[in-house]
């Protein structure tokens, strides 16, 4: 009876999945592929949480072309091929005019040559990997490429901090944190400073003592640390507590820092696409509307979502039409304000953008604060 | 832009550490290591432990360790951090995850027991994945990293080697537990059920033991030990995340190997050997090759000798 | 008389078999079936072909192996770099990649087939591993973190691609259907079994149990890496990454859910859940969360996999329609 009963739940599962169809509705649907879970999820549920609130937004607005936005929202568990699949499904199944995404580069690479192929418009907000645009001109980006950011950071250690040795300590499976070290070093290098130390680790390793031990020894001056707050966190925390006293310098992997990270990360540099501190009235009006609905100050990842969701809307409505061929020309002439910055495509479609250099101080409450450092041109 | 002045860490030359040696360096890694290796050793145990028991590796042991970092989390934000709250979280964290061991033992794996291994294996992949993604959709918890409250660091310093606060009482809580554990398997009448049921459990039932009992309690202690190893890590390395016992979790299973599964000796050397050898290759050898190197070793071994370091050769019966 | 019908119910199979494959290739070429589904088939053949060779070493032969993501990984990058860069046609590609990892095989398993159990499962697993970081280091030849990208497709012609992408891994999938079930058959079979059986007894009998799991393991990485090659095309992108512990447990799952040493099951089980997967996408967050509760609840309830849900539905059929017992039971004793 009990095996009767397990086959025959088996079997509606598998039914119920056939069943659900899909309708023509007066819509204009876009696709969003974000990693919801997997070991990146704390970037995708908050830039995917942006995308929607953009799209709300605009929809209360009354849509685009007369038109509501329908937001379809795909998970891809941060790994290329379940992007794939999602890719597919979002272009197949539910005939979606655009994606925005996805969140981190080898996911993003994954499906660039489809999208092109397949002539679908894709923006991706967060993926700064250099390669993502080459395939085709379908394919946007909306944040930085890693190249810049790595130049800018050793440009800034160089000029600014007149640092002459850098340690650098990357993620080696990380194909953001490993585009970085390797344009920084190309940077700093030509530049005529020396790369005493570029140590790695992989995603997931929390113990960074070994490493440390080893950069202490050959005596930079600056360590320059290009990945996400969380693990620069547990490294700052055990760089401090090797008695390694030396300026730290970071990208914009480094967002949030102030709220994840204890006094051990103050007088580090690091250069970011926005700063929710700032006093623009644009990035206030974003901040105050993501805490109110989700609880959080968004991050930088978030902000990018939202600024790529109305960088496509606004192309669609200028386009005035749902074709691919017409928004891809109109993306080309975005030329606005965004929460990010002011945002226009160059010939590869990546965004001309400078970046913004943050200094971590103490605050006058006594928690953890940035201010402005400096701006860095491409 | 204007002059900056970088007057909280001067970054023209390091404070400590001027003068520091090739040998200085290299007790520096050792101390590294010993402090890694003691927490793999604490996670080996357990694991161990059941395997020791009912033959099943355990995959959702990591993920046993990351509630008991949570638990402790909860407790530690609750109240202030002090030397009481701190024995308090570990209390707290081991009862609770001892009752997370039994249940889980209990729904999903006593079933199995007279299945074919690998179904049991198969299941505790599967517990380990609903645990981490479990945790993830619990709002409480939820995906983002938290800060673990940990005490304030303090040095020490012995003529340039530097051992941290957090380092020591790593050490020494999990030595005490390993020595605690030690004296409950062997010398305590429980524990010698405990022995009996893994030499032969059959024979075990015939001499009058409980059989489901002492494998409760197997994994009562085994879940506790994961509890205690996941608030030391978590103070070790302040932060707690769903995913935080996927890594640490691999790493201990396989020092358990290196040392001989089913030994509770062969866990501590493993665990140790495991720490070390990590970080001496990355320090002197290459941290892009750490991982292969630490797994290249345990080839060597098992291949030399194919039971682990501590494992008893069982001859082939007929 | 017995292996006559044995022979006739292979061949019906077979032709049915063959006019699925038709008609389907036929649908995704009309867009009757839409790419996203074709994508679905595909790569759930891909995982079949891969848990195929995992059930040869792990099922057939008793030896647990946690590494095949490793075997995938090689051959993928031999296939990839054969075909870019040497410009290699697709089918060559495809085999030498096979070749190249059934050679990694021999070498994995030469020293380490003498472990036994947990200590050989380990072990692979620690070898799929080193597999992972050397070719996160060797940025060379596989792009390192950055992934390999661009690898040319089954075609060049966009349209085509769905279909002609079906029927080349759906022709593997058969060729290793047909080749593992004839090897199981013959009296190499025989000893491949006869070792997860009794590797004691096996041994008496005068079987060369090294020899013959050598054998097995270096067959299995071949398949693996065969369908590492495939997938390595029909995904167009590879990253280390994706070569990890965990996917090694997804052939593992498979394998285990379709029942142990069963080629229906492995077959089965591939597509259902590789489907139940993407069927998942419904519930969202919470995906991750109901796919293992029902890997327990299946391990829990059908602890022989899919094969064990089949008998159970061919006694009850028995129970039910008495009068087809004797017919069953004649084709069942043997």
């Amino acid at each position: 009876m009990k095996n009767r009963g397990f086959s025959l739940l088996l079997a509606l599962v598998l039914i119920g999945s056939l069943v659900v169809g899909c309708g023509e509705s007066n819509t204009i649907k876009i696709g969003t592929i974000q990693s919801i879970s997997g070991s990146v999820s704390t970037y995708g549920i908050q830039t995917r949480d942006a995308i929607k609130m953009a799209v709300e937004e605009i929809n209360a607005q009354g849509g685009v072309l007369g038109k509501q936005i329908e937001l379809i929202v795909e998970d891809d568990e941060a790994s290329p091929d379940k992007t794939t699949n999602a890719f597919k499904k979002l272009v197949a199944k539910d005939k979606v005019v655009a994606v925005i995404g996805a969140l981190i580069s080898k996911c993003t690479l994954a499906i660039t040559q489809e999208a092109q192929a397949k002539k679908v418009v894709l923006i991706t907000p967060t993926s700064t990997n250099d390669t993502v645009t080459d395939a085709g001109d379908y394919i946007f980006m909306s944040c930085y490429n890693d190249s810049f950011q790595g130049q800018v950071g050793a440009k800034f250690a160089w000029e600014t901090m007149k640092a002459k040795n850098a340690a650098i300590l990357y993620d080696i499976t990380n194909d953001y944190s490993k585009g970085l070290t390797e344009n920084f070093k190309a940077k700093f290098e030509a530049l005529g400073g020396t790369v005493v130390a570029a140590e790695s680790y992989s995603a997931g390793e929390k113990d960074f003592n070994a490493q440390l031990t080893k950069i202490k020894a050959t005596r930079p001056d600056i360590l320059f640390i290009p990945d996400y707050y969380n693990t620069v966190s547990l490294i700052a925390k055990q760089v401090r507590n090797q008695g390694i006293n030396i300026t730290m310098l970071g990208a914009d992997g480094w967002d949030e820092i102030t709220n994840n990270a204890g006094d051990e990360v103050l007088g580090s540099f690091y250069c970011n696409h926005y700063s929710p501190f700032s006093d623009d009235q644009d990035v206030q009006t974003f901040v105050q509307k993501y805490t109110q609905k989700y609880n959080m100050t968004p991050n930088a990842l978030a902000a990018l979502g939202y600024d790529s969701t109305y960088i496509l809307l606004k192309a669609i409505e200028r386009a005035g039409s749902t074709d691919p061929e017409m928004i891809k020309a109109a993306l080309m002439e975005t030329d606005d304000k965004f929460v990010t910055g002011n945002i226009r495509f160059n010939e590869q479609r990546r965004p001309i953008k400078s970046a913004v250099m943050l200094k971590i101080v103490k605050g006058a409450d006594g928690n953890l604060d940035t201010v402005y450092a400096g701006t860095v041109n491409p | 832009m204007g002059e900056l002045r970088f007057s909280h860490y001067s970054f023209s030359a390091m404070q400590r550490g001027e003068t520091m040696g090739a040998l200085q360096e290299f007790l520096q890694q050792m101390v590294n290591g010993v402090a890694l290796g003691s927490i793999y050793a604490l996670i080996a145990l357990g694991y161990t432990m059941i395997y020791g028991i009912i033959k099943l590796i355990n995959f959702a042991h990591g993920d046993i360790l990351m509630l008991g970092a949570f638990a402790g989390f909860f407790v530690l934000v609750a109240a202030t951090v002090t030397p009481l709250t701190f024995i308090a979280s570990f209390l707290v964290a081991m009862l609770i995850c001892a009752l997370i061991g039994i249940i889980i033992e209990r729904t999903c794996y006593k079933p199995l027991r007279n299945a074919p291994r690998i179904n049991a294996l198969i299941t505790a992949i599967g517990v380990s994945m609903f645990l981490e993604n479990g945790a993830r959709v619990i709002p409480q918890i939820g995906p983002n990293p938290r800060q673990f409250p940990t005490f304030l660091n303090v040095n020490y310093d012995f003529a340039g080697v530097g051992i941290s606060r957090i380092q020591a009482i790593v050490f020494l809580v999990s030595i005490a537990l390993m020595i605690v554990l030690n004296i409950t398997v062997n010398y305590t009448k429980i524990g010698k059920a405990m022995r009996a049921v893994s030499y032969d459990r059959g024979a075990a039932l015939l001499m009058g033991i409980n059989v489901n009992k002492i494998i409760s309690f197997t994994f009562a202690i085994g879940s506790a030990l994961a509890a205690a190893a996941g608030i030391l890590f978590a103070s070790a390395y302040p932060q707690v995340e769903p995913y935080m016992g996927i890594m640490p979790g691999l790493k201990a299973f396989v020092a358990a190997v290196l040392g001989g599964i089913g030994s509770i000796p062969g866990a501590m050397i493993g665990g140790f050997i495991m720490g070390i050898a990590e970080t001496l290759t990355k320090g002197f050898i290459s941290s892009q090759l750490a991982d292969a190197i630490a797994f290249g070793i345990l080839i060597i071994i098992l291949v030399v000798k194919p039971s682990g370091i501590m494992g008893r050769n069982v001859s082939e019966k007929v | 008389m017995i292996s006559m019908t044995d022979n006739e119910k292979f061949f019906l199979q077979a032709v049915l078999a063959i006019l699925g494959f038709i008609i389907i290739a036929f649908l995704i070429y009309l867009g009757i079936i839409d790419e996203y589904t074709a994508q679905i088939l595909t790569s759930a053949a891909i995982n079949v072909i891969i848990a195929l060779s995992l059930n040869l070493i792990s099922g057939f032969t008793g030896q647990l192996a946690l590494g095949h993501a490793g075997f995938m990984a090689i051959g993928a990058y031999s296939t990839a770099v054969l075909v870019m860069q040497l410009q290699v046609p697709i089918i060559v590609a495809i085999l030498v990649g096979g070749i190249i990892t059934a050679i990694f095989g021999f070498i994995i398993g030469f020293p380490t087939l003498r472990l036994k159990g947990d200590y050989l499962a380990i072990v692979t697993l620690g070898f799929g591993e080193i597999i992972r970081v050397l070719m996160i280091n060797a940025d060379k030849i596989t792009g390192g973190a950055a992934g390999l990208k661009g690898i040319p497709s089954f075609t060049k012609n966009y349209a085509l691609n769905p279909t002609l992408s079906f029927i080349w891994v759906f022709l593997f999938l058969i060729g290793t259907i047909i080749m593992v079930n004839n090897l199981i058959k013959s009296s190499h079979g025989r000893g491949i079994i006869s070792i997860r059986e009794d590797e004691i007894a096996a041994n008496t009998m005068g079987i060369n149990v090294f020899y013959v799991k050598m054998f097995s393991f270096t067959l299995s990485a071949f398949i693996a890496g065969i369908g590492g090659g495939l997938y390595a095309l029909f995904f167009g992108y590879l990253n280390p990454t994706m070569f990890n512990f965990i996917k090694s447990c997804d052939f593992l799952v498979i394998v285990v859910l379709g029942g142990m040493g069963s080629i229906t099951g492995t077959v089965l089980t591939g597509f259902i859940l590789t489907y139940l997967q993407e069927f998942l996408r419904f519930f969202q967050d919470y995906r991750l969360v109901i796919y293992p509760l029902f890997l327990i609840i299946i391990m829990l309830y059908k602890p022989n996999g899919l094969i064990g849900l089949i008998e159970d539905f061919q006694k009850w059929r028995r129970k039910r329609f008495p009068h087809q017992k004797r017919v069953l039971k004649a084709g069942e004793q043997r």
